[in-house]
C-alpha cells in the first residue's frame, strides 16, 4: 500500500510525501494516534541545529513520542486496535553491558531513522508495548516519563545511598516528568526543584519544595542533582549545583545543549562528584513506565501538563501544532488524523 | 458491519495500447488494485472487502490477491454493467451472505484511486452512521464553467460552492439497495452516479474532504504522476 509520510524537507517546510510499504512481513503495522512534539523536532523544525547537521539529516519525518493502534499483525501476536507506545530507539545489535539507547548504532526514530508522522507505521515487535489501562491521549507522554526512568535507574545504580534531598534544576517538561517520577521512586526523599518560571513551578504541586531561581540562597544543600534545562542555560545550572551539592553526590544530566557548555571541574575534583550523562531510553525504560502510569493519579499529574492537543488532518494543522508549541508552557500533542 | 466495496469494472480499454485494464497495472512493485485494497484491509473501520471486477477478470484478481495474502476479510464477486449496477451487484451479495442490519454501511471506492488515506476512510463510515449517505469531494480549484449546448458557456457556477467529487461514496446497504430499487429504468439510466439518486430524493449526503492527491489513475498521464509520487523513475515504467 501507499503510506502517507510527512517530512521536513527544509527550515519550517513539511511535504507530503508517498512511500511503497508491504504489509505482510515480519513488521506489525502501527497507526499512530497521538504524538507530541519534542524540543529536538523544533529545534529541526526552527532551524536551530547546526546547518551540516540540518544538510545531512533533512529531509526527515520528524517525532519520536507517540502512542498508536495496531491495524495489522500477520502473525497475530498483537490485537488488532491494541493500544501501544511506539519506542524510537532502535537497537541493531545486542550488548550485555552497554544499554541499547547508549550503543553508538542504535538508530533513533527522528534523527537517525524517520520518525512517526506517518500514516502507519511498520515497527519491529519488539519496538512496541501494549499501554494497558494509560489513556490513549497520554500515551505521546510515555517516551518522556522513560527518559526519566533511564536517568533515574542509572542513578539509582551509581549513586551513594545518602538521598535525604534531591534537588532539580528546570521548569520544563523534563523537570515536571523527572519530578513525578522522583517522588514515585524515593518517597522518604526532600525533592526540591528550582527554575526561572515562577507560574510553571506552580504546576510542581506533588513535590516538597520549589524555589525560584534568584531565591535559591546559598544555605541550600542537596545530596544529589538532576540537571532538565539544556541549551545555554546548562551551563548556568551546572555551575550553580557544584556550588549547592554536597561532596560525593552525582549530578545527572539530561539537558540537551547544542554549544559545549564549560563545568568547574576543579571543584569536580574537590567534591569528588559524579557526572552522569543521560540520553533517551530503551525498552527496559518503556516497560517500567508503562507500570508506573497504570496509577491513575499520575496519569492526572500527567494530564495537567498537556498544553494543547491539535488534531492533525493535513500538514497546515502540523504548522499550527509547531507553531503554538513555540508558546505553549507544557506539552503540545496531536492527534493524529491524516 | 461496515463492508468496503472496490470498484474494479474497468476493462482496459481506454487506457492507451494497453489491454490490462488500468487497475491491474502496476504502480511501483504492486498492481494499483493492491495498494486500494490494502489500505481497506489494514483499516480498523472495515470488517469486508468486496472486489466487484468484470466477469473475465475475476480468475485474474483472485489470482493477484492471492499471490499477497491468503485473506478470508476479502470476497471477488462480478460487478454489472454500470457503475450502480456494480454497487449493486455488491449489495446483492451482502444481502446473501450477511443477515443486514439498518445501519450496516458500505464504503464504495474506485480501484483506481490507490491513494486512500486512513482519515477519509474513517470519516466515511462515521458520517454514514450520522447522515444518509456520504461523499468524498475536494473544493473545486479551477472555475467551472457550464455549457448545455458544447459550445457557449450557459452559466459560472460561483466556485466557492463547487467541490470535485473523489470516492468513497458511503450508504447505509438496506437503505441503498431500497432507494435504488425505487427508480425506473429510464431514472436508473440517467443517474450514473449514486450519490446523486440521493439528492434527488432529498436525503442528506454529508461533504467529506479527500485529498487532492486521492487521484483517479485513468490516462496514462496518470499512472506515470502516480509512480512519480511514490519515487518511482518515470524511465522504469515506461
Amino acid at each position: 500500500m501507499i503510506n502517507q509520510i510527512i517530512k521536513l524537507t527544509q527550515i519550517q517546510k513539511f511535504e507530503m510525501c508517498f512511500e511503497n510499504i508491504d504489509i505482510d512481513t515480519e513488521y506489525v503495522i502501527v497507526r499512530p494516534t497521538y504524538l507530541s512534539i519534542c524540543a529536538a523536532d523544533q529545534r529541526y523544525y526552527q532551524g536551530k541545529r547546526k546547518k551540516e547537521i540540518l544538510d545531512k539529516k533533512l529531509p526527515l519525518t520528524l517525532i519520536h513520542e507517540a502512542v498508536g493502534q495496531v491495524v495489522y499483525d500477520p502473525k497475530n501476536e498483537f490485537k488488532k486496535q491494541e493500544k501501544v507506545v511506539l519506542i524510537p530507539n532502535t537497537p541493531i545489535e545486542d550488548d550485555d553491558i552497554i544499554k541499547e539507547n547508549y550503543l553508538r548504532t542504535s538508530l533513533f526514530r527522528s534523527s537517525s531513522s524517520d520518525g512517526f508522522m506517518q500514516s502507519v507505521v511498520l515497527m519491529r515487535r519488539d519496538r512496541i508495548i501494549p499501554i494497558k489501562e494509560i489513556e490513549e491521549s497520554l500515551g505521546s507522554l510515555i517516551e518522556t516519563v522513560s527518559v526519566a526512568i533511564n536517568a533515574i535507574e542509572n542513578f539509582k545504580q551509581k549513586s551513594h545511598k545518602r538521598r535525604e534531598t534531591i534537588g532539580i534544576w528546570g521548569a520544563g517538561n523534563v523537570a515536571y516528568i523527572t519530578s513525578l517520577m522522583l517522588k514515585k521512586y524515593f518517597p522518604e526523599s526532600k525533592i526540591i526543584v528550582t527554575g526561572r518560571n515562577n507560574e510553571k513551578l506552580s504546576y510542581f504541586s506533588f513535590v516538597d519544595q520549589t524555589i525560584p531561581t534568584n531565591e535559591f540562597t546559598e544555605n541550600i544543600k542537596v545530596d544529589h542533582a538532576f540537571e532538565c534545562i539544556g541549551g545555554t542555560g546548562s551551563e548556568f545550572a551546572i555551575e550553580e549545583i557544584i556550588d549547592h551539592i554536597n561532596p560525593q553526590g552525582t549530578i545527572n544530566l539530561l539537558g540537551v545543549s547544542e554549544e559545549p557548555v564549560r563545568i568547574n571541574t576543579r571543584m569536580v575534583l574537590e567534591k569528588g562528584l559524579t557526572i552522569l550523562g543521560n540520553s533517551r531510553s530503551g525498552y527496559d525504560d518503556f516497560k517500567k513506565s508503562i507500570d508506573i502510569l497504570q496509577d491513575k493519579q499520575i496519569q492526572n499529574y500527567l494530564h495537567n501538563i498537556v498544553s494543547e492537543v491539535i488534531e492533525i488532518k493535513n500538514t497546515n494543522d502540523i504548522y499550527v501544532a509547531f507553531d503554538n508549541d513555540i508558546n505553549n508552557k507544557f506539552k503540545t500533542v496531536m492527534r493524529w488524523n491524516i | 458491519m461496515n463492508f468496503a466495496g472496490i470498484l474494479a469494472g474497468g476493462k482496459g480499454t481506454r487506457m492507451g495500447k494497453t489491454e490490462l485494464p488500468k487497475q491491474f497495472l502496476q504502480l511501483g512493485e504492486k498492481p494499483i488494485i493492491i495498494h486500494t485494497v490494502e489500505q481497506f484491509l489494514i483499516s480498523n473501520d472495515v470488517d469486508k472487502i468486496i472486489i466487484a471486477v468484470p466477469a473475465q477478470w475475476i480468475s485474474h484478481t483472485k489470482n493477484i490477491i492471492g499471490k499477497y495474502y491468503n485473506n478470508e476479510k476479502i470476497a471477488i464477486i462480478e460487478g454489472g454493467s454500470s457503475r450502480n449496477e456494480t454497487v449493486m451487484a455488491i449489495c446483492n451479495y451482502l444481502n446473501q451472505n450477511y443477515k443486514l442490519n439498518d445501519d450496516d454501511v458500505l464504503v464504495t471506492h474506485d480501484a483506481v484511486r490507490p491513494f486512500i488515506t486512513q482519515r477519509i476512510i474513517k470519516e466515511n463510515v462515521e458520517y454514514a452512521k450520522e447522515y444518509d449517505a456520504v461523499d468524498t469531494v475536494v473544493p473545486a480549484f479551477d472555475t467551472i464553467v457550464e455549457s448545455t449546448n458544447n459550445n457557449t458557456i450557459t452559466n459560472i457556477p460561483i466556485r466557492d460552492y463547487m467541490y470535485q467529487g473523489q470516492t468513497p461514496q458511503t450508504f447505509k446497504v438496506k437503505e441503498l439497495m431500497k432507494t435504488y430499487e425505487s427508480l425506473n429504468d429510464e431514472e436508473k439510466k440517467v443517474l450514473t452516479d449514486a450519490a446523486k439518486i440521493y439528492v434527488l430524493k432529498n436525503k442528506n449526503v454529508k461533504l467529506v474532504m479527500g485529498e487532492s492527491y486521492n487521484m483517479k489513475i485513468t490516462t496514462p498521464y496518470d499512472l506515470k504522476l502516480a509512480n512519480l509520487m511514490i519515487g518511482n523513475k518515470v524511465n522504469d515504467i515506461d
